[in-house]
């Protein structure tokens, strides 16, 4: 038994790390006030091959495993929760579905460009009505002649409008249930609303999306009719597993910022760091940083060796991001004043670590699945 | 086009060294990472087999105790293969025996056109062991290069000086040494980092190289005393009585800076 990732894995983790302290570091705090989504930057973790990780060679991808893929999101998010989600989801639910669902031919169509970053892929499955109830989806597509139509509203779609954004895979009910079909962007009828205005990850991409009759050809359907669903939740463990690994990357860059701060700041004589009321609540985060990493790679080990992960991936999930809201409490808290400006980063976790609680799954539905597991009655 | 490329593997810069009181020579226990000045030249390196269209870039290191991190992190980057000299006698080499070693090693990677070196590394700083390099191998040598280019049988070279960089040409095989920040190293991708860990390593030792004698006893030269350098002393803080500016001119005048 090991608890050590592999040499190449802590290598990689290196070299992340590195490219996200200089390459991202210096600009986080202004796309953060421009609510500005970097290209550029997005389009230099391509260079790295960040989408690629676990896509297969023949799609342009690195071969890796999906512990790999966690270690990247933990760094980017180290220094930019916004770039780190940008990740995760290019790769869970831009290019992941079409990879797992997809013909040849849709995959040779697409995926490319998503696995090098060149562009990236969004997911529509929220409904403005229906957000953990996924199944209670109300968009439709009717068939007509070869073609869907396709009609309805899609809520806090990420990577939906960015000006390299190319597909968007969405849920609509069909006669046989819930189906899903790839939506080209600037097809007419696909209408991308206007960004949110959101209390974190600012410069993350983020939209509604409205579909009115909006017309793709059946060569877009992504999966067997009725599929959807069934498909959209295996999709959805694996991102709860990388949403883990940004929650990490989140306490870690506030437990490393608050001992820091601790050392240096001086009052009443001293570092604050010898007062047990800073000291005692930073040991406590170290334990949570130390759970949320074994647990968000023990799932992700779960996943390369093939084996089942829907509670391995929620418990990882839940802890995780709960984790990391407590530490981004804790930093405040030890920052005190400068906490709360906008000048500290710590500040900058506290606003973009509440979603890591709510996307993905909230932490009740992540409480529902440990529960079911336990074998409890279901409601 | 093939080019060989010097690096080093060195302490981590960014963890706090220290030297062997035995022999006050820096400890280089446990992981070593690629210096960053031998990036500059594996990128060069890199590029110029890329615009070449053909040929590999090869590595030769001398490490102890088999380090091999620094390494794989430049054929990460896209070098094709390496050797690397490791073996315990070889603890205390000065300059010379390290450019003798390197360049048995380098003859080991077949047909050489080219071997690029960092002017000096970043733990030791003697900066001679390029040029030692050329002479061992009779090999015309070019330092402090800022650009390089090679042009038929001919090696292109701006040569960084005070005043601004001399044009300096040679022929083809050659040593170079080049300067710090002369190209932007790329990050090791994905694919290359996993590609890394089968690219082949050639293990040697001093005696395979027929390198004799090594270590101390080849050593021409001693550390006697190691001594701490002076405190920085504190500045001058210059008060604003609005006359501050002439304050600075003088002191400016006084350094003959203008």
């Amino acid at each position: 038994m090991s608890w050590e990732l592999a040499e190449e894995h802590e290598a990689f983790r290196q070299v992340v790390r590195d490219f996200a302290e200089k390459e991202l570091g210096p600009h986080v705090a202004r796309w953060d006030e421009e609510h500005h989504f970097p290209v550029e930057a997005v389009q230099a973790m391509g260079d790295l091959g960040l989408f690629g990780i676990v896509f297969p060679e023949e799609w342009g991808g690195g071969g890796g495993d999906f512990a790999s893929l966690c270690v990247a999101i933990e760094e980017i998010g180290r220094v930019d929760q916004s770039m780190g989600i940008t990740l995760s989801a290019g790769v869970g639910l831009g290019a992941n579905p079409i990879y797992r669902f997809g013909t040849d031919d849709q995959r040779s169509r697409w995926l490319p460009d998503l696995v090098a970053g060149r562009a990236l892929g969004a997911f529509g499955l929220t409904e403005p009505d229906g957000g953990s109830d996924a199944g209670a989806t109300r968009s439709t597509a009717r068939p007509d002649g070869d073609d869907w139509v396709i009609n309805g509203s899609k809520a806090f779609i990420t990577n939906s409008g960015t000006p390299i954004t190319s597909v968007v895979t969405v849920t609509a009910r069909t006669d046989d249930g819930i189906s899903a079909f790839v939506v080209e962007a600037g097809t007419t009828g696909l209408i991308v609303e206007p960004p949110y205005r959101k209390m974190g990850w600012h410069a993350s991409d983020t939209h509604g999306l409205t579909l009115d009759d909006c017309r793709v050809p059946d060569a877009n359907r992504l999966g067997e009719l009725g599929s959807g669903f069934r498909n959209f939740l295996t999709i959805l463990d694996d991102g709860r597993v990388a949403i883990s690994a940004l929650a990490l990357g989140c306490a870690r860059a506030c437990l490393e910022q608050s001992v820091a701060y601790a050392n240096e700041r001086q009052a009443f004589g001293g570092p604050i760091g010898r007062f047990q009321g800073v000291s005692f609540a930073l040991a406590d985060v170290a334990v949570a940083v130390e759970n949320a990493r074994n647990l968000t790679y023990k799932a992700a080990w779960l996943k390369d060796q093939g084996r089942p992960i829907g509670t391995a991936a929620a418990m990882a999930k839940l802890y995780s991001t709960e984790a990391a809201v407590h530490a981004t409490r804790v930093a405040t808290q030890v920052f005190g004043g400068a906490g709360f400006i906008d000048e500290t980063p710590v500040s900058r976790f506290y606003r973009d670590a509440k979603i890591l609680e709510l996307g993905e799954g909230t932490s009740e539905i992540q409480r529902i699945v440990i529960a079911r597991a336990l074998g409890l009655p279901q409601d | 086009m093939n080019v060989i490329v010097c690096v080093k593997q060195i302490p981590d810069p960014a963890q706090v060294g220290s030297l062997d009181p035995t022999d006050n020579t820096l400890k280089r226990e446990g992981k070593l990472i690629l210096d960053e000045s031998d990036s500059y030249g594996v990128e060069m390196a890199l590029q110029l087999v890329d615009t070449a269209g053909g040929g590999e870039v090869g590595l030769v290191s001398m490490a102890p105790n088999d380090e091999m991190s620094g390494l794989r992190t430049a054929l990460a980057m896209g070098a094709a293969k390496a050797v690397l000299v490791s073996d315990a006698e070889l603890a205390g080499s000065d300059a010379l025996t390290t450019a003798k070693v390197l360049a048995a090693a380098a003859s080991r990677l077949g047909d050489i056109d080219l071997i690029i070196a960092g002017t000096e590394s970043s733990d030791g700083y003697t900066g001679t062991v390029p040029e030692q390099i050329a002479e061992v191998l009779g090999l015309p040598s070019i330092t402090f290069a800022k650009s390089v280019a090679i042009d038929g049988g001919t090696l292109r070279v701006n040569r960084q000086t005070e005043a601004g960089y001399d044009e300096v040409t040679c022929p083809l095989p050659a040593v170079v040494s080049v300067t710090a920040g002369v190209v932007e190293p790329r990050y090791p991708s994905f694919k290359g980092i996993m590609a890394a860990k089968s690219k082949p390593v050639e293990k040697v030792t001093a005696t395979d190289l027929g390198v004799t004698p090594v270590g101390w006893a080849g050593a021409g030269q001693q550390i006697v005393e190691v001594a701490a350098a002076p405190e920085r002393e504190a500045g001058e803080i210059v008060e604003d009585d609005g006359d501050a500016h002439l304050k600075i001119v003088e002191f400016l005048d006084k350094l003959k800076v203008i």
